[in-house]
Formats: structure tokens, C-alpha cells, sequence
């Protein structure tokens, strides 16, 4: 075999570290190598022209380059190889970078390891054999998991490009948090004049079908070719005869279930519509608190529909949709602050969250938009906010920022004193974080022009003195501790993955961080792919983040799908395991083992059966291959005989 | 059921805090326990051995865990928190590396470092139990509202005191709901009430005392449940002196929770050192029954 | 030491006074990122020079002189309310105590009450085995030049019939003081070693 050995300098990266000079000299005395030489940018564009210059010039069968992570350029050189005749699987990457010149500073070891490596890519690339992809169509139906404002973008954005989409949502109306919110930052627009008319257009475009009320059961197949299951839960009401009067809502007796979408602050019925703007304008029973389940009577609702839309057989309905990509835009929960027993551990009324807060000061609210007192109804009129309640904190084991609570602390203030012109309010704050456009300028605004009462320091404890209570905290800027009595205090929960998320993420073969948001494939470059090919992520679910950056988040997935819709057939990595049916002793192990049902029975003639590989959906684990008694599966690229190879030759 | 452990006393018990020995000896016995005194056990060293180094502070807690390991228990309780804090830092130090040697060598005794130290509240709660606390009582405190007042460091900070909650710790409330007081919802359970410095600091009691005899009176107390001698002493004793330094008037009993268990399994008042209260628990004459007559008669009226 | 107002820092930052504290306290002192939640919390804070929050900025500033010879560490009564709430988990008491064990080994004890009554203290302990509150508080009293301090207690305490006329003088009093010698040699040779 001719085999050319480049070995990169990558600037400084490597060459002040690594003796890539000598590198390439010893490269050269290894049997088949015909060419061996250094070069400052292997992957720039005058390098990739010298490695295919030299294929042709040494009619090089085999090629090596010795730099960076294959994760960072493998396909580069792949690409470059091939435009000069060559399969992109006769080349091998030796990583001397992450590897070697980044892990030490000790010259002498550094090139001897690299010299080691590049030997054992050589003795693998001995064994190396061109592979050929396959294509496979795609099916050009996307499915987008969440209804939330990023959700609700991606799935519009897919559906004006023509495509069909299939949007699930868990709750019974989509809308998300953006839908219980009163106004939105910086520019005090009000949420629902913003997002219902998206919501809308979700609901009336014709090629979008929406399931809410509905859970992802399960996933299988991959990228192109994916297979769901959805579980449509039973609202014992049938939402094609449903007109959304809501006549059930008023009769209904059960009334006193806590309202989910009011934060618990008001009662709803058992058979509800959750929010004058729902889509689907459907209603729901709670069957946990509806007297005909729990209790055997009733059935009022069922009279007086109009449209004898009550169905109290209803079971919950499992059903498959297959799609080519999966947007998951999953959203977020909040903070449970119970845990803060010096905050009062949930004990004192007055002492609500930002998002019961929000629900206080929405028309739609608990209280009409009339700012109250959850504990006397009484109109308060002094107000502390407290930043950072279950974000910044490693005690409660979050210690990340939620990036968006001192933008909405400014606003609720400035929306207090626009309800109430003579209440006073006071943050207490850490630190300011107001990145956005006209961000900082608002928080400016609230202090400058309302008036509002910034106190930099945090709050040790609140206790009740009378009807009101005591907020006790610190200003660090002049050291001293300060006590403020409140008619209400509002602490700035922070955000946290959404209930459920990491179950939904093994579903879907995605990662998550250990706080359960769901892992991108690049932090910087990569925001809205994950490492699943076909899966793409938008909004909270990635990450805490305000409206615009989830809006933007839904579009560029849409983007990302749109691009990988836009040719009928997509390629499938030949990096897969295939089976040598005259070393299979067909014991069914690999069947067995396999997490991705890759692999099944193939009958031969005289009832004979072996093990047949569907390459279109192995994703190269290798685990069979491991797990194969005469090793009659193989991993392509990755064959026993190539590791060996590697192998004995580091050993020699 | 006859449970044996260890006791430590500690030295508020034989002066200012008498009727905390009193009460937890007495409601031992009735609870089926046996309490075995530390023979000739030493101060422990508290804050003020501590401050001097940790070591000095844990070598003479050290003293007492060795002699209660040498007499073959695993378990030792103590009704004072500071002594707790003391002994349980004499263990911390035992179990570090790069203390354990010196340790060894100034304690000059044996020790294997092989028993806990526990508050007779988690003794109350862990050993005893409230099913069996409840299962004696004879005269529940129908009708009493009491207050219970924890301290800074019986349940924190939480790592170092491993026993119930730092901020809204129940054990406490659950003992005194067991044996049948009303229990109201209270803010400053664990706020610290001034220490040591009733003796040098007036001010400093008198706002920190102060805060928590005036909360308890907001709430309708009818005595406040502690469960630490300094506590009760600045409560209690000091009383006085933080009214007048607040200008107010509070006059709420402070009776350690051993002595209100006490009260509810019908132990005599004067067994528990009731009379050694100086705000006189006045809340007795709410009981609705007995063997408080004769203590009433002299001691409230 | 006046509290401090203005600052050379290169003059004055002692990196050694840093790496001991936390040495002694087991304590990352750099994870403290000040936002206040101790002293929110300390009940101390109305009599501190400077509150606790501050002294911790004072350690991280190197500053030993002004952290040491402060009146807060010695009227922190280790309460214990910093380390509960600190968001950072950073405890804060035992920062606290191992700044008062270095006070006094400095010499640089604020508060001289605070430091007879933990003598006087020590001194009953290491005389009987045991503290005598009622021989502890006279001496303490006249010590600090507080003749009628808490006389009418004397009273009162008399009359609950707990007031404690002998000290108790345990068996073992000989190996407690001989706890007390060890302890002194123990910590002669350290302050040696260390300077």
C-alpha cells in the first residue's frame, strides 16, 4: 500500500510542543509510507490542496494526517482526499493536538507519543477497506414536542415553508409560560395580544395538525425515518363536537380545583377550558376531582352540553406519526421555593413567586388584574421583590443564572407602580443582569422614573409582624442591614428543566446536563443541534433564556430542518456493523444487545437463519461486535482486525 | 422497656439550669430509661475553651466520650446544645487526619472514637418515640398554647447538627403536639437569642430576648417551650432585665420541654423544678386537671 | 483600628494571612461572592464594626491587620446563622472561629471583657474540673469593672433555690489541668513553629 503521512503544525498549537519535524521523518522510515511531511495549516486551503498534490503525485493509495481532533476535522480532510480520487475511509486522523501538544508541556514526550500515534493510524490504515454510504429517503414531516412561544415559531416557520407539521403538547391548551404572562420586557407589550395570534395561526394552518393534551410515548428509527408514538390522554370530552361554549364550566359543582394556569391562587371546575385564548378552545375533565369518577354522581355537563360532546367511556388513545426530524421545544418548570425555610417554607401567603405575581397582575387573572393580597384581598402598597430565590445558589443546587428574573423583577415593579401610583417597591438584588436590547435601559427606567427602590444585598429572613411582614436583608453597598415592611413579597424564582424532561430525553436518545437541560452538539457553534442526527432543540429546554432568543432558537431549528429536507434522500454513515454470514453461528446475541433493534433474522434457504444488519438504522455502537462469540459481526472502520492493528503496534 | 445511655449533665445544670437535669431525670424514669452520669465527667470547655484552639476545646469533651466508651456505650446524650456542640467538635477532631495525633496526645487517654453524642430532644424523638411519650400521658396540656423556642444550634447548621430542620425544625413542636399543647406556627425557632451575652451586653439581649418574648406574646403564648439552659436563662432569668430595657412587659413562662412532658405524664411540679421558674408558670392554672393543686396553691397564687 | 477607609493594596495585601485562614477553616475563601445573605442573617450585625459579610471582603483583600484587631469576630456569638444561609456553602463560623483563635494568638483582641470572661472562665474549669457560675460572675464582674452588674439576679436566682454556694471540685481535676499543660506546651511550640 502508498501511504502520505501529513503531520500538521497548527501554527503553534502543536509545533511548540511537538517535534513535528522529527514526526515526519520517523513517519517516513515506517514500511509503506512514500511520503512524509510537515505542514504549518493542514486543514486551510493551500493544505488540503498539498495533501491532494501529493495523492497524485505519489499515486498515494492511503492518507494520514497527524493534527487535530478527528471531531473537528475529520470530515474536512474526508472531503479533500475524495475530491482527489481517493475513498473518503482510506484516511486516518492521529489527534497530536488535544491529545499530545495541548495535554503537556515536555517536548521529548509529547513527540514521542506522537510519533507512537501516528504509527498505530498507519497500521490501522493497512487494514482499511473503502466503505460506500447508502441513501435513504426522507420522509419530509417534522414533528415539534412543546407548545410553548419556541415551539409555536419553529412549527410556523416549518409550515410556511410548505412542510407538514405535527405539533404535541402535554397541556390541554399550547401557549406555554409566555401565555400566563401579563406583559413581556422591554417593551410592556401585553403576552397575549403578542402570542395569540401565532396560536391561532397553529390551530388554522391546514398542514399543521396539532395534538395537545398528548405526551411523546416512544421513539424509534432515526434521522429521515423517525416512528412516534403518541399518547392522546382521555379529556373525556370529544373535541371534534366540543365548541368551546364552555356551558360545562359554569354548571359544573366541583369548584373547588386549583386552577394550574392562576399558580393556585384561584379555584377552577373540574371540567374547565384553562384560559380564555386556549388553543384548542376545548374542555377538559379532571377526573381527579370530577364527582361522576371520583364519586359516582353527577353528570350535569354531559346534560347540559349542546353539543353532547361529554365522553365519560373516553380511555387515552395511543397513536403513531412518522415523521423525518423532531424539534424539541419542551420549555421549563420554576423553582419550588418551599425549601427556603427562612423565606417561610410556603407558610405565608403574601409571600407568592414571580409567576403567581404575574397571574396577580393579568387581567385575566385570579383578581381581574387587580393587584391583591392573597391572604386579605387588601390592596398592598408596599412590594419587596427578591432576586435570585433558586438561581446563583449552590446550596440549593442551582448555581447557574436564569438570566431573565431581574429583567421581569423591573418590569412587575414598574407594572405595580402603574397599578398602584402610590405603592413603593423594593428589590433586593445581587447583581443586575440586563444583556439584552434596551435591556439595561429599562432597569434604568424603573429606578429613574418609577421610582423603584433598588437595595443591593440579599434577604436572610421574612417573618410576619401583624398582617404584614418583615423582610430582613442586607445592603452590602453601605453595610448595613435593613428591615422593610411589606404588604407582599415576590420572590424571583428561578428556572428549572421542565418535569419530565429527562425521561423525554432518553426517549429521544438525547443528552442531558446535570440540571436536565438538554445538551446541543456545540455550546457556540452548534446551539439548536443536539448529537442525535435529525433531533434539534429550541428554547428554555436547551437553557434558561428570555422570549426572543427562544423565538430565534425556533426558527433557526426550523432552519436546520428545512436543510436537511431540502434533497429527498439523505446519506447514511457506512460506519456500521455488518455480519459475515459463514462466521454467524446464529445464536442471537446480537439481536439481543443491540439498543437500536439494528439488527434481525435472515432466513436462508433450508431454514437456515443469520443475523442481517438494517444499516439505515445502526448508529455504530459496536456493541455487537463486543458481544459476538466468533466475531462474525463487524464494526466497519472499526474491525477487530483494525484495532488490533493499532493494538500490537503501540505494543511492539 | 429499660433503655440505658449515656449522660452527659454539663455545669449549667448544677447552677442556673438545675430543673433542665431535674425534669430530664425525671421523665427518664417514667419513660422506662436509665440515665448513667458520666462518673466524674469534666467540663466540656464550650466557646470559650474553643477560642483558645478547637483542640483545647475537644481535648476536654474528649475526657468524657473516653470515659463513656470505656464503660461500653455507643451513645451519649447531653441536655445542653452548647456541651453538644462541644462533644460532637471533639469527634470531628478525632476523625481528621491531620489533627487526630495532637488530639490523642493532649486528651492522654484512650479513644477509639466509636460513640455519637445526641440532645435529649433527638433522644426524645430517635429512642424514646412519640408514640411511646404519648401512649403516658395522663394529663394532656389541653388548651395551652406554648411557644417552641429551639435556639441557634440544636439543628444547625444543618451538616454539623444532622438532626431535623435548620429553619422549620418539627421535633420539638411534634413532642409538645404529643402530649397535647396547642403548638402556633413560629418565625424565630432557631434565631439566636443573645448567648453569652446576657452577662456583658444588655443591649444585645434585650434586642435579641426581646424579639422572641415579643413574637411569643403576639401569638397568644402561653409559655415558651426551650430546650438549651442559656436559652432559658436569658428567657427566663433575664426577663426582667430585657423588659426594662425594652420598656414593655411580656411575663411569659419559659419551661424547658422536658419539664412540660413532665406536667403531661403526671409527674409533681416540684419534681421538675417548676418553682425554680422566676416568670411563674401561670399557664398551670389553664390545666384543666391535677397534681398541680398543691403547687398552684403555694407557689402561683 | 479605626475602621478602614481608604486602601494601598499592593502595600498591604497579605496573601499568607489568606492561605492560612482558609488552612485552619477548611474554607474556600474566594467562593464568597458577597452578596450579604450572612449578615442578613446575623442577629449581631446592629453591634458589629464591621458585619460579617465585610469581614470576609477584608480576607479576601488580605487585609489581617484591620480583620483581626476588629470588634465583630470577638461579638459573634457563632450562632451559626452565616453557615446556614450561606447560598455559597461556605461556612462561615468556622471562618469566624479560626480568626479568633488568631486574634488572640496575635494579641490583637478588641473587646478585653469578652477576653476576661473566657479566662476567668477557663481558669474555674481548670481549677475544679468544672465551671462555678456563682464564684465565674463576681470575678468577671469585678474584673471588667461592673460592680453592680446583674446583682439583682442574685436575688432571684437565691430564691429558686439555685444558687450554687460550693463549687463542685471533680476527682479528676488533676487530669483536667493536666489536659490544660499539654494543651499550653502543644500550643507554645506551634506559636514558635509558626513565627
Amino acid at each position: 500500500m502508498r501511504i502520505g503521512v501529513f503531520v500538521c503544525q497548527c501554527g503553534t498549537n502543536i509545533a511548540s510542543t511537538v517535534d513535528t519535524e522529527r514526526v515526519a521523518e520517523e513517519a517516513k522510515k515506517l514500511p509503506d509510507v512514500v511520503y512524509a511531511t510537515t505542514y504549518m495549516y493542514t486543514c486551510s486551503e493551500p493544505g488540503q490542496q498539498e495533501i491532494q498534490r501529493a495523492i497524485n503525485e505519489y499515486n498515494l493509495q492511503g492518507v494520514v494526517v497527524a493534527a487535530c481532533s478527528p471531531r473537528m476535522h475529520e470530515p474536512t480532510f474526508r472531503r479533500a482526499v475524495e475530491k482527489a480520487g481517493l475513498n473518503r475511509y482510506m484516511f486516518e486522523m492521529a489527534n497530536i493536538r488535544e491529545h499530545v501538544s495541548w495535554v503537556s508541556n515536555d517536548r521529548e514526550a509529547n513527540t514521542k507519543k506522537a510519533i507512537e500515534l501516528v504509527r498505530m493510524a498507519v497500521a490501522k490504515l493497512r487494514f482499511n477497506q473503502p466503505l460506500f454510504p447508502s441513501r435513504v429517503a426522507i420522509n419530509k414531516r417534522v414533528m415539534v414536542i412543546g407548545g410553548g412561544v419556541a415551539g409555536i415559531q419553529a412549527a410556523l416557520d416549518c409550515a410556511d415553508a410548505g412542510l407538514q407539521v405535527v405539533l404535541v403538547e402535554r397541556k390541554a391548551s399550547i401557549g406555554g409560560k409566555m401565555a400566563q404572562l401579563d406583559k413581556t420586557f422591554p417593551t410592556i407589550d401585553c403576552s397575549s395580544c403578542i402570542l395569540g395570534p401565532k396560536m391561532v395561526d397553529v390551530s388554522q394552518k391546514e398542514n399543521i395538525v396539532l395534538h395537545a393534551y398528548s405526551e411523546v410515548e416512544s421513539v424509534s428509527g432515526y434521522v429521515g425515518n423517525f416512528t412516534v408514538k403518541i399518547r392522546k390522554k382521555a379529556t373525556y370530552v370529544d373535541w371534534k363536537a366540543c365548541t368551546g361554549c364552555g356551558a360545562c364550566m359554569e354548571k359544573c359543582p366541583s369548584r373547588k380545583v386549583p386552577d394550574e394556569f392562576n399558580e393556585g391562587l384561584s379555584v377552577t371546575r373540574a371540567i374547565n377550558i384553562p384560559f380564555p385564548q386556549a388553543i384548542p378552545k376545548k374542555a377538559t375533565i379532571n377526573s381527579k376531582y370530577c364527582l361522576h369518577f371520583t364519586k359516582g354522581k353527577c353528570g350535569v355537563c354531559a346534560k347540559i352540553c349542546p353539543a353532547k360532546a361529554i365522553r365519560y367511556d373516553m380511555t387515552d388513545e395511543v397513536i403513531t406519526e412518522e415523521v423525518g426530524a423532531i424539534i424539541v421545544a419542551t420549555g421549563y418548570d420554576l423553582f419550588d421555593p418551599s425549601v427556603y425555610g427562612e423565606y417561610g417554607a410556603g407558610h405565608y401567603r403574601d409571600v407568592i413567586t414571580g409567576i403567581q405575581y404575574e397571574r396577580i397582575l393579568s387581567a385575566s387573572g385570579p383578581f381581574g388584574g387587580h393587584i391583591k393580597r392573597p391572604s386579605d384581598g387588601k390592596e398592598p402598597k408596599d412590594v419587596v421583590f427578591i432576586a435570585c430565590v433558586g438561581s446563583r445558589d449552590a446550596s440549593v443546587g442551582r448555581p447557574y443564572c436564569s438570566g431573565v428574573c431581574c429583567m421581569y423583577i423591573a418590569k412587575q415593579a414598574i407594572l405595580t407602580k402603574d397599578h398602584i401610583p402610590d405603592s413603593r417597591c423594593y428589590v433586593f438584588y445581587m447583581d443586575i443582569r440586563s444583556p439584552g436590547k434596551n435591556y439595561d435601559e429599562f432597569v434604568r427606567r424603573a429606578q429613574e422614573e418609577y421610582g423603584v427602590q433598588y437595595i443591593r444585598g440579599r434577604v436572610g429572613k421574612i417573618y410576619p409582624k401583624g398582617d404584614r411582614l418583615v423582610v430582613q436583608g442586607m445592603d452590602t453597598l453601605l453595610g448595613i442591614q435593613i428591615e422593610v415592611e411589606a404588604d407582599l413579597v415576590v420572590l424571583a424564582t428561578g428556572i428549572e428543566a421542565s418535569k419530565g424532561a429527562r425521561e423525554l430525553a432518553e426517549k429521544l436518545h438525547i443528552s442531558y446536563d446535570q440540571y436536565g437541560f438538554f445538551m446541543e452538539n456545540h455550546p457556540k457553534l452548534r446551539p439548536v443541534e443536539t448529537n442525535t442526527a435529525g433531533i434539534y432543540l429550541a428554547g428554555v429546554c436547551q437553557g434558561p433564556k428570555d422570549i426572543p432568543a427562544s423565538v430565534a432558537q425556533g426558527s433557526a431549528a426550523a432552519a436546520k430542518v428545512l436543510a436537511l429536507f431540502a434533497r429527498d434522500t439523505i446519506e447514511t454513515s457506512p460506519q456500521v456493523a455488518s455480519v459475515n454470514e459463514r462466521a454467524c453461528i446464529a445464536c442471537g446475541k446480537c439481536i439481543e444487545v443491540c439498543p437500536y433493534g439494528a439488527i434481525r433474522w435472515k432466513e436462508l434457504k433450508g431454514g437456515i437463519r443469520k443475523a442481517e444488519v438494517l444499516t439505515t438504522v445502526c448508529q455504530g455502537c459496536g456493541l455487537c461486535n463486543a458481544t459476538c462469540p466468533p466475531k462474525a459481526i463487524q464494526l466497519q472502520h472499526a474491525t477487530d482486525n483494525q484495532i488490533l492493528a493499532e493494538i500490537e503496534e503501540l505494543c511492539a | 422497656m429499660l433503655r440505658e445511655i449515656a449522660y452527659y449533665p454539663g455545669c449549667s445544670v448544677e447552677g442556673t439550669a438545675k430543673e433542665f437535669d431535674e425534669s430530664v431525670r425525671e421523665i427518664c424514669k417514667a419513660l422506662g430509661v436509665s440515665l448513667r452520669e458520666i462518673p466524674d465527667w469534666n467540663c466540656c470547655g464550650s466557646t470559650p475553651a474553643h477560642i483558645y484552639d478547637p483542640l483545647l476545646s475537644a481535648a476536654l469533651s474528649g475526657r468524657n466520650l473516653a470515659i463513656a466508651e470505656s464503660m461500653g456505650f455507643d451513645k451519649v446524650m447531653t441536655p445542653c446544645p452548647g456541651c453538644l456542640k462541644a462533644l460532637k467538635g471533639a469527634l470531628e477532631v478525632f476523625h481528621d487526619p491531620s489533627k487526630k495525633e495532637d488530639f490523642l496526645n493532649i486528651l492522654g487517654m484512650p479513644f477509639k472514637g466509636q460513640i455519637r453524642a445526641i440532645s435529649i430532644v433527638q433522644f426524645l424523638i430517635e429512642d424514646v418515640g412519640l408514640a411511646e411519650i404519648e401512649r403516658n400521658v395522663v394529663f394532656p396540656l389541653d388548651g395551652v398554647t406554648v411557644v417552641p423556642y429551639y435556639g441557634c444550634i440544636l439543628t444547625r447548621p444543618p451538616g454539623f447538627a444532622q438532626f431535623d430542620d435548620p429553619e422549620q425544625p418539627t421535633s420539638m413542636d411534634r413532642l409538645l403536639e404529643s402530649i397535647g399543647a396547642t403548638v402556633p406556627h413560629f418565625p424565630f425557632k432557631t434565631e439566636c437569642c443573645g448567648a453569652t451575652y446576657g452577662v456583658l451586653r444588655k443591649d444585645i439581649v434585650g434586642r435579641l430576648t426581646g424579639r422572641i418574648l415579643e413574637m411569643a406574646r403576639d401569638l397568644g403564648a402561653d409559655a415558651i417551650a426551650v430546650a438549651c439552659p442559656l436559652c432559658q436563662q436569658n428567657l427566663d432569668l433575664r426577663q426582667g432585665q430585657v423588659e426594662r430595657y425594652r420598656k414593655d412587659s411580656f411575663q411569659i413562662p419559659v419551661v424547658y420541654i422536658t419539664q412540660m412532658i413532665g406536667l403531661a405524664l403526671g409527674i409533681e411540679p416540684r419534681k421538675l423544678g417548676l418553682h425554680r421558674l422566676v416568670v411563674k408558670p401561670n399557664f398551670l392554672l389553664k390545666m384543666s386537671h391535677g397534681r398541680r393543686e398543691g403547687f398552684v396553691e403555694k407557689e402561683l397564687t | 483600628m479605626e475602621r478602614l477607609r481608604n486602601l494601598a493594596l499592593n502595600q498591604t495585601f497579605d496573601e499568607s494571612f489568606i492561605r492560612r485562614v482558609e488552612e485552619e477553616s477548611g474554607q474556600q475563601i474566594s467562593k464568597c461572592y458577597q452578596c450579604g445573605n450572612c449578615s442578613a442573617s446575623c442577629n449581631y450585625t446592629f453591634v458589629y464594626d464591621y458585619p460579617v459579610n465585610q469581614i470576609m471582603r477584608l480576607i479576601q483583600l488580605g487585609q489581617k491587620a484591620a480583620v483581626l484587631s476588629s470588634r465583630s469576630i470577638w461579638l459573634c456569638a457563632a450562632c451559626t446563622a452565616c453557615s446556614t444561609r450561606c447560598p455559597c456553602n461556605i461556612e462561615v463560623t468556622r471562618v469566624m472561629e479560626v480568626l479568633r483563635v488568631m486574634s488572640l494568638e496575635e494579641g490583637f483582641v478588641s473587646i478585653k471583657d469578652v477576653e476576661i470572661f473566657y479566662k476567668e472562665f477557663l481558669n474555674s474549669v481548670k481549677l475544679f474540673g468544672r465551671v462555678f457560675e456563682t464564684g465565674l460572675l463576681p470575678i468577671v464582674n469585678l474584673r471588667t469593672g461592673r460592680f453592680t452588674n446583674d446583682m439583682e439576679l442574685a436575688s432571684k436566682v437565691f430564691k429558686a433555690r439555685k444558687l450554687h454556694l460550693l463549687p463542685s471540685i471533680i476527682k479528676g481535676r488533676k487530669d483536667v489541668s493536666a489536659i490544660f499543660n499539654r494543651f499550653e506546651s502543644w500550643r507554645r511550640e506551634k506559636i514558635t513553629n509558626e513565627s
